[in-house]
Formats: structure tokens, sequence, C-alpha cells
């Protein structure tokens, strides 16, 4: 029994992840950038959504609303200042720049609302399931982040398959120079990535103080780094690799603090994500990108 | 791409050669310092203290004290925490006549919680003139400092800097209690009040604090008769979710689970052990006060914890009470146990300099002896405990109050 | 006289640089001109450009992005803290201490470089990076879950805590998890970090101009005709990491013995570090030896000049890295430079000089 419910956190912490490692991955399939700052965004985000509901008295649902809104609008500052004048600029350039944006983020969270932790009330008013008489109990936030993840999942499935602007994306991020002979507004494509990736972050960020209350700034540092892993481990690039790759993240990480140790987790973690790496070197559900001589 | 090269080297070097200027221009001006405050008094201090106006004047001379901690970084509130409370302390302390007639002065450096960046924070301390150091608010850091306050014999006296070796010099002495002095006293409490024999621990490996008080703790436990069912670690890196250590703990059939961390982590744990209705006692040290003060923590999630501490910001005597309404009015915030630390050691520094007969114009080294046999002499009710004293290693004797949350509020045991 | 080449004038610069910096901070710590602060921070100051040097090799010269450089510091800076800890009463001498010590970190780092290299010729670009990042943050979590000490009977080692590593009474620990180590000798001095970063220099800039440089750089711009005109690519990418690997390793030793307390905390050996050193590389430039070393050199002391700004110093530093890299990147920025006075001077004169 203690087996299955160490399985439904994995799953839960695995949801998390997923969402944020869907917004890592979109932009690096099409801006081809590491955004070092997406983990920072979703603390903007969490503590937005936190000043809204404690000290604006907002509704839940607008204070989400309200916080996917100024996330969607960080994102798209972000790409417009720091990001897009380095467009052809050397890969390593952006991603300093993405490191000064992260540093930028937190540095000016820690002025704006203080280093004291603040305890995110959940945004999930959900009675827990009780299973086979109060042995297994599965929690409201992990429903609502297994569902949330699913659905976001699907939308953006869906997205990418069927709308003018998601075969704009798939263009760009196949060959942003042909597409732009084909007609394709390249930079309002990248900069409509950043929009999404930013406005799934705020979600994202909801989602995980709810689950994991402690809000403090410096909070979407480490779920951004393990979210860029589960996005590598399932294939950067492809959305539904970000899925896999974040489930199966929480769930080894939940199960080897259980069965193996908890101090060496993180290790544990790492080391599956390079033997994965090593078998399999575009990660899970990757592209095998033939080289040309 | 050469080309491009060769304009980020030019591009470097200019900014180079900008920062350069810099680095010169500021030198000089350290340089400037420390010549300045050897003759101390009043010449520096009116550059110093222009802010404050003529009221430095009437000061004879003045007592340089700096502090060292964290104010960016993930440790940031313990160290903005320590800062403010020093500098409340101070204005008190300047307010009501200063350190034996001079003018207490305090400058506070960020060492972002990294024993290197603090090391610098101490020489440039220095540079301003420092005669006495409050410092440093973390352990590690505070480690590496000792040994170079030692090396200048200065006198040194960390807030909360709780592990053996941060005062393993015989210039250092501390306001908090030593990390396994509070293990080894937690299981005595539960042993002796016989709270519980069958207890879970769940604490940071990765932190100095957390896992110097797991180890006594797990020691003395033996002798106490308690057994730990489950123990689970978890890292600075790993710390959002908490539910696999609650498990094991529950399937384990902990009664009590002990927890030698900080009450950021706490709040988390409290809130998921909730979640899965989890109801054992909870059990802490002096890291969980401030628990209540986390803004938006449902308060009744903490209805049963205890903790053994040396302050709770709602005790009722006048002492706490006043400190926390300045502290309130001044900062806007319910200060934790790093303030009262910080605030004490203030306090403690007036006294021991008034003890020594501390005047401005001795030598950094002079100082130090003359405090170091005062330390020991003087005994202070602070804020943390009351008729502190002190031994000569620097360990503070205070004993800790144990305390019950009950209606939201703390309640002596 | 024989006409000196260009490379070997560009490489004299770099070593003068560094012995003309090394005599004005020694003229001016003997005449008693120096800070405090400048003084204490010299030491970092080697140990970083050191990293940021080794580190050009991986990125600069082998092509392949490595956020995991901290991690080969964390194996020489706790290997050579753990020898210099069991030797101290042995070996009376600082200097040989310190020696064997540095013998023993470079070692332990540059095989954990061979380790980690064989899955880097596997992967390229990102995936490489995220494996480098995955190694530096299993040894930052390795190093805080070992406990180790040393009695009459020998060696201990646990897992656990320092209660399983079942010591007699006179023993001691060495290694105590989290708590790290404290009480190393600080055997290191600005002269040794100054004789370091020559040796680092001397040792990275001859593998540059040599023919197995050459062969590193053909297989950076063009992995596919490198192999075709014979090339071992196996061989020349194990050989350039593990070499950045081991420099990276006595960089760590440097560390250890620098300050009394040594732990692995995510500030100082974790994925932060590693992407601290490669902001110096790209600010210094990627592939310029000489900029790496003064880009560190200058991000070092910035956050420490900015102090007078309190909280906002670490603010200000984000916004530099930012404007830095968009001002040497962007091509409006490079277009504005090309305008701007100062470095057309700068230019002028480096024509004269040349």
């Amino acid at each position: 029994m203690s087996f299955i419910s160490y399985l439904l956190n994995g799953i839960s912490l695995g949801s998390v992840y997923a969402i944020i490692a869907l917004g890592y991955t979109m932009v690096y399939g099409i801006a081809k950038m590491l955004n070092f700052a997406h983990g920072d965004v979703i603390m903007i985000g969490s503590y937005v959504a936190y000043m809204a509901i404690n000290n604006m008295g907002l509704p839940i649902p607008v204070s989400i609303l309200l916080s996917v809104i100024v996330c969607t609008l960080l994102g798209m500052m972000m790409e417009k200042i720091a990001y897009k004048p380095l467009r052809q600029a050397s890969k390593l350039a952006v991603l300093i720049t993405a490191i000064g944006a992260s540093y930028f983020l937190q540095n000016i969270a820690l002025l704006i609302f203080g280093a004291n932790t603040k305890s995110f009330s959940s945004v999930v008013n959900m009675e827990p399931i009780q299973l086979a008489g109060g042995q297994l109990i599965i929690s409201g936030e992990t429903i609502a982040t297994v569902v949330a993840c699913i659905v976001i999942m699907a939308c953006l499935m869906t997205f990418m398959k069927y709308s003018k602007a998601g075969h704009a994306m798939l263009a760009v991020s196949e060959d942003s120079g042909a597409a732009q002979l084909m007609g394709i507004n390249v930079n309002a494509t990248i900069s409509l990535t950043f929009a999404i990736g930013s406005a799934l972050a705020a979600v994202a960020g909801v989602l995980l103080c709810s689950a994991y209350p402690a809000l403090t700034p410096y909070t979407g540092a480490m779920p951004g780094i393990k979210a860029f892993v589960a996005a590598v481990f399932g294939g950067i690039g492809s959305i539904p690799g970000a899925f896999i790759g974040g489930i199966l993240l929480g769930v080894i990480e939940i199960l080897s603090r259980a069965y193996i140790s908890s101090q060496l987790s993180d290790a544990i973690v790492f080391s599956v994500l390079i033997i994965v790496l090593v078998v399999k070197p575009t990660g899970l559900l990757g592209k095998q990108i033939q080289e040309k001589v | 791409m050469k080309k491009l090269l060769s304009l980020a080297m030019a591009a470097t070097l200019a900014f180079s050669v900008v920062a350069c200027g810099g680095t010169d221009n500021t030198q000089n001006n350290d340089n400037a310092a420390p010549e300045a405050s050897e003759d101390a008094g009043s010449t520096d201090a009116a550059s110093d203290a222009a802010t404050e106006g003529d009221v430095s004047s009437s000061y004879n001379g003045v007592l340089k004290v700096g502090g060292i901690g964290p104010t960016t970084g993930g440790a940031a509130v313990y160290g903005k925490a320590v800062m403010n409370a020093a500098n409340l302390a101070v204005e008190e302390i300047n307010a009501a006549g200063g350190v034996n007639g001079m003018e207490l002065q305090f400058q506070f450096e960020d060492d972002e919680h990294d024993a290197e960046k603090s090391v610098n924070a101490y020489n440039t301390l220095k540079d301003w003139g420092m005669q006495m150091l409050m410092g440093t608010v973390t352990s590690t850091p505070c480690t590496a400092v000792v040994n170079e306050s030692a090396k200048d014999n200065m006198f040194h006296l960390t807030p909360s800097g709780s592990a053996v070796e941060s005062i393993a010099q015989p210039n250092a002495f501390r306001v908090c209690f030593s990390d396994p002095n509070q293990g080894a006293a937690s299981a005595q409490y539960i042993g002796e009040n016989g709270i519980a024999t069958k207890v879970a621990v769940i604490y940071d490996s990765s932190d100095v604090y957390s896992s110097g008080i797991y180890e006594k703790f797990a020691a003395e436990s033996a002798n106490q008769g308690i057994e730990i069912v489950a123990q689970g670690a978890f890292t600075a890196d790993n710390k959002t979710d908490f539910s696999q250590q609650l498990q094991a703990a529950k399937d384990a059939g902990a009664e009590l689970v002990f927890l030698p961390i900080y009450y950021t982590e706490a709040s988390v744990i409290l809130k998921q052990a909730a979640g899965m209705n989890y109801e054992p006692i909870f059990f802490g040290c002096d890291g969980l006060d401030g628990l209540l003060a986390v803004e938006g923590f449902d308060t009744s999630l903490a209805e049963g914890v205890m903790l053994l501490t040396p302050f709770a910001a709602d005790a009722e005597d006048e002492k706490t009470k006043n400190f926390v309404a300045a502290y309130q009015a001044a900062y806007g915030e319910i200060p934790n146990q790093f303030a009262a630390d910080a605030y004490d050691a203030m306090y403690i520094i007036k006294a021991a300099a008034e003890q020594a007969g501390i005047t401005a114009d001795m030598s950094v080294s002079d100082m130090c002896e003359g405090m170091k046999t005062a330390m020991t002499q003087i005994t202070v009710d602070g804020l943390t405990g009351e008729g502190i004293t002190w031994d000569a290693e620097g360990e503070p004797s205070k004993s800790p109050k144990a305390v019950k949350i009950t209606d939201g509020v703390y309640t002596a045991m | 006289m024989k006409k000196l080449s260009k490379t070997t004038k560009s490489n004299l610069i770099t070593y003068g640089i560094v012995v003309v910096a090394y005599l004005v901070c020694e003229i001016l710590m003997r005449t008693g001109h120096m800070s405090s602060l400048m003084k204490g921070i010299l030491v970092p100051l080697c140990i970083y450009a050191i990293l940021a040097v080794s580190l050009n090799l991986t990125v600069g010269i082998l092509g392949e992005l490595s956020l995991g450089h901290a991690g080969f510091m964390c194996v020489g800076a706790f290997t050579g803290a753990v020898f210099s800890k069991c030797t101290v009463e042995m070996i009376a001498v600082p200097g040989l201490r310190f020696l064997l010590a540095l013998l023993v970190g470079i070692v332990c780092a540059g095989i954990c470089g061979i380790l980690i290299g064989i899955p880097v010729l596997r992967l390229r670009g990102d995936y490489l990076a995220i494996v480098t990042l995955a190694f530096g943050e299993i040894i930052k979590n390795l190093v805080n879950a070992i406990y180790f000490g040393m009695d009459k009977n020998g060696l201990h080692f646990s897992m656990k805590d320092s209660i399983a590593l079942g010591l007699e009474p006179d023993g001691v620990i060495i290694i105590k998890g989290a708590q790290g180590i404290t009480g190393t000798p600080t055997d290191s001095n600005f002269t040794i970090g100054v004789i370091l970063l020559l040796i680092t220099l001397i040792i990275v800039i001859n593998l540059v101009h040599s023919r197995t440089g050459r062969a590193i750089m053909a297989i950076r711009d063009n992995r596919i005709a490198a192999e075709s005109i014979g090339i071992n690519i196996t061989k020349y990418k194990i050989l350039a990491f593990s070499v950045s690997a081991a420099l990276a390793g006595a960089a760590g030793v440097l560390y250890a013995h620098n300050l009394s307390t040594l732990t692995a905390l995510p500030k100082n050996f974790g994925y932060n570090m590693s992407i601290m050193i490669l902001v110096f590389v790209v600010l210094g430039g990627i592939g310029s030896i000489r900029g790496s070393m003064i880009a560190a050199v200058i991000l070092t002391l910035l956050p420490e000049l900015l102090r007078a700004l309190n909280e906002y110093r670490m603010l200000i530093y984000a916004v530099v890295l930012i404007a830095i890299m968009i001002f040497t990147w962007s091509p409006k920025g490079i277009a504005l430079r090309e305008r701007y006075s100062l470095a057309k001077l700068l230019k002028r004169r480096e024509k004269e000089v040349q």
C-alpha cells in the first residue's frame, strides 16, 4: 500500500515538473535557446497569485488569470529586451543573457516581496479522496495537478497540429530561414512561443505552490532545473516527451527517496538521466538529427 | 567569427579599463578608511555619521561594530533579521548615551551564505575600521571568518552561528545554543517528560545546523529510551516535497516527529502531514520559531507543535513585547529567533564593553583581550534568556524554554 | 633578434599581464597600500582565473558546452583537503604538503574527467551540457552524504552518519557529511596562486598551439571532416576534457586550502558556480584565454566593489551581465560600438602595438 502512495506522490510531483518542462521544451523547440529564467517566471507567477489572493482579496480564478496575464507580459517583455537582440548571436551568449535575466528576477523579487517565506494557501478546494479505508489518500492538489497537466498537454498538441499559429511554430522550429521565406513572421512566432511558455509557467507556479506551499524568491530555481532535466530526459523540443520526462523524473525521485536513500535521491535521479542519455543520446522521444557532411 | 571575437575582446578590454579604474578608486578610498579610523574619534565620525547630524559630537568617541550575514540568496531571511534587529538595538543604545559614552556605529555586509564571500565581507569591514565583529549569521561562513578574526585578535560574537567549530577560537563567543546542545536537550526533554518513545526525524542533511542537531539527538536518544523508527533526510535541492518522509514516519508508527529544521520547510511538512491525515506530535528546536509569523500560513496546522526555543515572539514579558513592537514598527514584520539573538548580541557587547572599560582609542587586540575577560564576568538578561553567562570557551549558559502552540499562540509548558 | 610571431607575442602579453599584476600587487602589499579586502580576495581571483581558463579549454577550444565544471573543482577540493588533513601531522612542511595535496586533487579530478568524458563522446550540444550538469550535481550530492574518519585502526567510511563510522574515542572525523571539512591547514597564498595560474596558462596555451590543439580545434569546427582526415576523435575529446577537469581540480585544491572550512553548498559547488565560470568564459570571449582570465578577475571583483549599493548590488550585477551580452553580441550593439570612440581608440592602439 505504501508503494502505491509513494507512486501517487511521485506522479503528483512529476506533473508539476511536466508543466514546467512543457514551457521549457516549447521555447527550446522554437527559439532554440535554454531559457534559464523560466523557473523564475514561475516564482513571479506564484507571487502575483499570492498577492492577488491575500493582499487584494481577489477571488481565486481571477487571481490565477491575473498571474497568467502578468507572466505572459513578462515573458514577452523578456524576449523583446533580452533575447531578441541576440537572435543571430552565439548560443552561449543567449544562455548567459538568460542567466542574467534569472538573477535579475530573483533579486527584484527579493527587493519587492522580501526574503521572508510566504505560505501559499492552496487554490484547490477539493476534499481528498480516501481509498482502502483511509490507508490511501489522494489530495485535491494531486488530482488538480495531474488533470491540469494532461489538459494542458492535450491543448498544446491540438494547437500545434490544427491551428495556423501552431503550424507556423513547427515551421520555425524546423527551419526558421525557410519559414521566413514562406511568409511566416518569425519574430511574432517566437514572441507567441514565449507568451505561451510563460503563461504555462504561471499555471505551474500556482500549482507548485498549492502542493508545496513555501514561497520565497528562490522557489522557482530548483524546480526549474529539475524541469529542464525532465525536458531533456523526454527529448527536448518534444511535447509528449516533456510530459513523460516530467512524470518519470518525479516518480524516480520519490521512489529512490523511499527505497534507496533520501540523501542521495538527487544523485540517483541524475545518474538515471546520464544512463538514459548514454543509451539514447537524444532523450526518450527526441528526434535523431541526421548530420549532413 | 574572428572579427566578432576581436570586437568582443576590444569591448572586454574597454570594460576592463573602466572597471580597473573603478578598482583603483575604491582601493584608494579603502586605504583612506583604516588610517582615518586609527585615530577613531570625532573626525571619522563626522564623515560617516553625517546623517545623524550634530548628535555625534556629544559622544566620547566611536565604537565601530561590524556585522556579516546573508542579505541576498536563499538564506537572506536570517541575515536580514539580524541586520534589522542589530540596527534597532544600536539606535536604542545610542539614544541612551551609547557604550561607555562612545557612539556605537554598525555596518552590515552581505555574505550570500558563502564562506569565501564572508571572508571578503570581513575584510571590507576591516577596511571600514571595524573594531568588533557581531557575526556571522550562518554557521559555515562563521567557521571560516573565525579563523580570520582570530588572526587579527578581534572580538567576535556570533548571534546565531551554532556549529561547534563556529567559535573554535578563543576570541569568539556566541549568543545562541550550540547544535549538539540543542540536540541533547531535545532528546532529554522528550525522554524525561515521557512525551513519546517512537520517534521519527526529518532533517536537512545538507545543512550544518540541522545535521548537527540530528547527530547529537540520535546519540542522546539511546540514553533516554527513545527509539528512532524512521529518519528521513532531505537536501537543499530537494525540499519542495516531504510526502515520502512523512509516509515513512507514518508507516513506522512514529508518535512524534522531530524537526530540527527551519520553519520554512516545517510549514510545508505540517501542511503535507495534514493532507495525509497524519497527526503525530511535532517537536522542533529554535529554528521552528517564526512558524506562526509566516505570511499566509494557516496557523491551525501548527496546533500542538512543541518547540524548545529560548525566544518566542508572543511571550508576555515586558522586554519581548517592547522589542516586538519596535521591530514591527520599523520593519513591518514579526521578528524571529535570529532577530532576537542579534538584538541581544548588541546589548551583550555593550555590557561587556562597559565591564571591560573599553575606550575608543584602544587597539583592536587590546579591546579583544578586555572583552574576553569581561564576557566571562557579565550576566545578561536578554530576550533569549534570563541571567545568561559565558564560559571561556564562548558557550552561553541559558536554559531553553519549552513552548507549545495552542490556539495559534505559544504557551509555556 | 628574430622577429616574434604574432601568436608568440600574444602569448607573451598574456604571461606578462599575470607577472605585472603579481608584481604590482606584491609591491602594494609590501608598502601597505592595499586594502584588507584586496588582500583577502587575491587568492580567490587566482582560483577563478584558473577555472575560467580551464573551462575555456572545453568550451572555447573543444567547443562543447559544460555546465559541471564546479563538480571537478569539488572533487579536487575535497580530495586535496582530505589528504592535507590526514597528513597534517606526518608532513610538517606546508609547501610539500600542499604540493602533494595538489597532485592528489589533480589526479582525482582528471580521473573524473575521463569517466565523464566517455558519455561525452556519444552526446552533442545541449544533451552534453545536461550530462555535465547532472555530473556536477551528483558529486555535490555524494560529498554531502559522505562521512569519513580516521583512528588508530585506520580509515573509516560511511554514507549514513558519523555515529555509523564507529570510531575509537581518539579518532578524528575528517569529512562530516554536510558539515564538510573543517580545520584544513590554510597552506595556499597569493604567490602559490599566481604560480598555479601561470602553469595553467602555459599548459593551456601550449596545448592550443600544438598539433594536439589543432586537432581538437578541427573537431570543434567540423567533426565529420576531422574524422575523415584520420583524427582520432575519442582520444582528443577525452584528452581535452580531462586536462580541463584536472586544472579545475587544481583550482579546487587551492580553494580548499584558502579557507579553513570546506562544505559543498549549492552556492560554491553547485550548478550556480559552474554557470558563473561559464559566464567568465563567454564574457571574456569564447576561445580567448586572456579574455577569460580578465573577465574572471573583473566579475569576481564587481560584486565586492558594488557593496556600497547594499541590496541593489546583485540586481546591478544582473543588469550589467545582460547589458554586456547585448552590447557585445547584438547587431545593433556592434554597430553602436563601432561608432563608439573608446572602442575605436582601443582598436587603433591595438593596431599600433601590433
